[in-house]
């Protein structure tokens, strides 16, 4: 197989526009191509000493004593800590970047107080010269623990007589503490018309049960976090972070002093994908930097990544579809339990906006469950829950296209959910782009292309609703006509250039002249984690507004300069000029080089939380052939389509819809958390835990759909989540379609393919 | 603490001396003892390939490589690549195809890929993926890399 194969790229896009649609080198790149960018673990600093954390090898046990008297004595280890240096505040909700969490659990979660709940728990942390001598210092740390039976699956957790995690943990049932003690955190439910009425209106029905298993973000970056917690009560943290400000208000909360003090300084990031949204290392940083009175970093090897951050949960769900032999959806309900981890907090919620968004269903019910399981806490991965909602419902959508011989695409076109929809959870679509997906898809070569022998073909559509929140930019102007832009949303793939393209648009200069900087939680307004596909949109909207204050400023001093009413002025590509006399012209630079003496310099700002966001939509067309021996499932040709909106940056688009097929495709194929009967992972490392390399992967073909988002000023929508949704199902559908089997079950390793007829 | 060995190495065709206990990685040398943290840590098993260096015309994971192994040796890392402040092929090609996003991968992509260029200036798509296969990479789907490659390996044949 080759490039040539491929029909490139497909941009279906309607406005055009100067900057947006074009394709610049970011402004960070030299920097990354030579090594010279810093990362976290990257930071150093006088003095500084390495952090160590000592993790449970028990998935559930409570903690009866831990002694640190030997570890202390080592010649250079400087500091222990444990949960006792933590101060202990009242219990309260707080917020954690895109999930609520309470104050305890959080704290617990970092470092266990009286149980630990997974295999990979931290419980104490050494601060040492060197990160060796870190080492030999944990292993001389005395934990006595009570062993405990493990809770390995929902299903576990949810019978009756299984082993509680939390005592004080009840059931809130649809909203009511209902007061049982149980490993269920939360039992939700969202209904719409009369599912019973639905289904006896049904001419075919279609009902199974899917399970999918823990899967990682896998960044290649470790999580790290340097603090320094100086004599003057401040702490400054460095750190690789998806969101600067959450790491800070967790701090405040974690510590117990106020924001205030906290500075928090985002490095370039390796990766993060939802994962480093959490805080894990920081708190543990600054307890040992303010015991030692230096600056202490604290970096995580790939085990400690794989068993003690937030990977995104293993499911049970079960899906029951009804439709009039036309094809028409007459009632769906969708029952989806999710692991927390060990403490509560699944992305189940999500996965009920999205289960169904596709689709317009008269009469629909999902119930939710988040269920408390012995590994480690869940985190975001990008879109969370929608790959698990969707590994079942797009199989049962396609089985329903089987059983009614119709082309699952027109099956999905003659359910698809359209403005004015109200979804089953709730909120009526505005203007959306999942009919034109799956048009887009329907139309593609690869789909109107007879599939090679022996290979299966596989569709699905996957929904992500994306977010707002909080952003805040800065422009100040330079005397000769560059912008010095500065935000505060770490740029994990190429955000500081998208959104330095809003402001170019709207001034009508280069986005080479503009220089933008992310910047420290001192330097700049709140602004919202690096997540929920909000970066480009909000982040790029508070640049747009920046822009504009900006633009308005430069309007009013040319009319300042030329005496004339403000009104009578325009600026439009970079040129400033009145509408009524052709003498009166300035560009942008020559405004800029007279600003000193024309009143000092131009500075714009803004602060957003935009409400317009825009769901996106992406779909899948994938080939897959298997071997008849091995079983093994090889992807031969793969298709995503995705209504981004506006693409600002199209080469960055397609690479958020590669990138997030591909992880789609290792969920699909390889990856899991593999335990064993005593809760521990038994593949921790990078060739254990099986990622795509390049070898396993054909090119990636994506076409990128631009139903404008009526909520955004360019019409962006968010790329970065939904391409994630249809990877799996699309696969299950390709290897069913080949081997003639239903594939219930996440990943489609070769075994699990050969097993399927059995 | 272990008594320390003199190192003497040769670093992007500079001598370098630095002390290093036996059980220091290349990778920890380089990185905490001389300062060269352009080459990432990702695993520190050597499966990830974000720590790769040419040693002596070999790729290498550095960090399954002794800090002591390094005596005598020819080491080149990212921060050697470009030619002064005239970017590598590669590196201009990895910018104008996008092929990174987060960048952490980048350093060992761009080393990895030079020694392939360096060998095979006219390599497939197929022999691209198969060299590359020991460096992950979890944002881009590797499409983007494979192209910048191929990109790179076309100007080096013109210029």
């Amino acid at each position: 197989m080759t490039t040539a194969d491929y029909e490139r790229n497909m941009i279906l896009s309607s406005v055009d526009y100067k900057v947006l649609g074009t394709r610049p080198v970011r402004h960070d790149g030299a920097d990354k191509v030579t090594g010279r960018a810093i990362y976290g673990a990257d930071f150093d600093a006088s003095g500084l000493l390495h952090g160590k954390i000592l993790r449970s090898p028990h998935a559930h046990a409570k903690i009866l004593s831990i002694d640190t008297s030997k570890a202390e004595a080592i010649e250079g280890v400087k500091a222990v800590a444990t949960s006792a240096d933590f101060p202990k505040t009242d219990d309260k909700s707080i917020e954690m970047g895109e999930d609520t969490t309470k104050l305890k659990w959080l704290r617990d979660n970092i470092m266990a107080s009286d149980k630990v709940l997974y295999a990979g728990h931290a419980i104490a942390g050494v601060a040492a010269t060197n990160p060796h001598i870190a080492e030999e210092a944990l292993s001389l740390i005395d934990v006595k623990y009570e062993v405990l039976d493990p809770v390995m699956t929902t299903q576990q957790a949810m019978a009756d007589g299984s082993p509680i995690l939390h005592e004080s943990l009840t059931t809130q049932e649809l909203g009511e503490d209902s007061g049982t003690v149980s490993n269920i955190a939360d039992h939700f439910q969202h209904s719409k018309g009369d599912v019973k009425k639905g289904f006896e209106e049904a001419d075919v029905i279609v009902e199974r049960e899917y399970n999918t298993t823990m899967v990682h973000q896998g960044y290649i970056e470790p999580h790290n976090g340097t603090a320094l917690w100086s004599p003057d009560g401040r702490l400054h943290v460095w750190c690789s972070t998806q969101g600067s400000f959450v790491v800070r208000d967790s701090l405040a909360d974690l510590l117990d002093i106020p924001v205030s003090h906290i500075r928090v300084t985002p490095t370039e990031i390796g990766g993060g994908f939802g994962g480093k949204i959490p805080i894990y290392v920081e708190p543990v940083a600054a307890i040992l930097s303010k015991k030692t009175g230096t600056p202490v970093k604290v970096v995580m090897s790939r085990k400690d990544t794989f068993e003690g951050s937030g990977p995104t949960p293993g499911s049970n769900i079960k899906i029951k579809l009804g439709a009039k032999s036309d094809g028409t959806i007459t009632a769906a309900h969708a029952w989806m339990a999710m692991e927390a981890g060990g403490y509560p907090g699944s992305p189940v919620g999500a996965a009920a906006q999205c289960v169904f968004a596709a689709y317009d269903i008269e009469n629909g019910l999902i119930d939710g469950y988040d269920v408390v399981v012995n590994k480690p806490k869940t985190a975001p991965y990008r879109a969370p829950g929608a790959p698990n909602a969707a590994f079942g419902m797009e199989q049962a959508v396609n089985e329903l296209a089987a059983k009614l011989g119709m082309d699952p695409i027109e099956l999905r076109l003659k359910n698809v959910a359209e403005e004015g929809t109200r979804r089953v959870d709730g909120p009526t679509f505005r203007r959306i782009g999942a009919r034109e997906v799956l048009e887009a898809m329907r139309d593609h070569p690869h789909y109107q292309a007879a599939k090679k022998e022996g290979h299966g073909r596989g569709v699905s559509i996957g929904f992500w609703f994306n977010i707002g929140f909080d952003s805040a930019c800065n422009i100040a102007v330079n005397k000769d006509g560059s912008i010095n832009l500065t935000e505060g949303s770490t740029d994990i793939g190429g955000s500081r250039t998208s959104i330095a393209m809003h402001a170019a648009e709207v001034l009508g200069i280069p986005v080479e002249d503009v220089r933008p900087s992310v910047v420290d939680t001192d330097t700049i307004g709140f602004t919202a984690v690096t997540g929920g596909s909000r970066t480009t949109f909000a982040t790029g909207w508070a640049a747009y507004e920046a822009a504009q204050d900006v633009k308005r400023q430069s309007i009013e001093r040319a009319a300042s300069i030329w005496d004339v009413d403000t009104d009578s002025l325009d600026m439009e590509d970079g040129v400033i000029s009145s509408k009524t006399d052709s003498e009166l012209k300035m560009t942008f630079q020559e405004l800029a080089s007279q600003m000193s003496d024309t009143g000092g310099t131009i500075t714009g700002k803004a602060a957003v939380n935009p409400k317009g966001v825009g769901g996106s939509f992406a779909g899948n067309i994938v080939d897959v052939s298997i071997d008849e021996e091995t079983g093994k499932a090889s992807i031969e040709r793969f298709t995503c389509v995705q209504d981004v909106g506006k693409a600002i940056h199209p080469s960055y688009v397609e690479g958020q819809m590669q990138g997030g097929s591909v992880q789609g495709i290792g969920w699909a194929l390889n990856e899991e958390y593999f335990m064993n009967d005593q809760g521990n992972m038994a593949n921790s490392s990078l060739l254990d835990y099986r990622m795509p390399t390049s070898l396993d992967l054909p090119m990636i073909d994506t076409v990128i759909v631009e139903v404008a988002n009526p909520g955004h000023p360019f019409g962006v929508r968010g790329v970065g989540e939904a391409n994630i949704v249809p990877p799996t199902p699309a696969i299950a559908n390709a290897v069913s379609d080949a081997t003639g089997n239903i594939m219930t079950q996440l990943p489609l390793t070769p075994g699990a393919v050969l097993d399927s007829g059995k | 603490m272990p008594a320390k060995t003199h190192v003497t190495t040769t670093i992007n065709g500079e001598q370098v001396d630095f002390l290093c206990e036996p059980r220091q990685s290349l990778l920890e040398c380089l990185r905490d003892v001389i300062g060269f943290t352009g080459t990432k840590e990702g695993c520190n098993d050597g499966n990830c390939g974000a720590c790769t260096v040419n040693m002596d015309g070999r790729i290498v994971t550095a960090c399954l490589v002794l800090g002591v192994e390094a005596e005598g040796a020819n080491i080149e890392t990212i921060e050697g690549v470009a030619d002064g402040s005239n970017l590598h092929p590669l590196q201009l090609a990895f910018l104008e195809n996008a092929a990174l996003q987060c960048g952490i991968c980048t350093p060992g992509f761009i080393v990895s890929s030079k020694a392939l260029l360096e060998q095979n200036p006219n390599p497939t798509e197929h022999e691209i993926r198969f060299w590359l296969a020991n460096n992950l990479c979890r944002c881009t789907g590797y499409d983007k890399i494979i192209r910048a490659v191929q990109d790179a390996a076309k100007r080096m044949q013109e210029a």
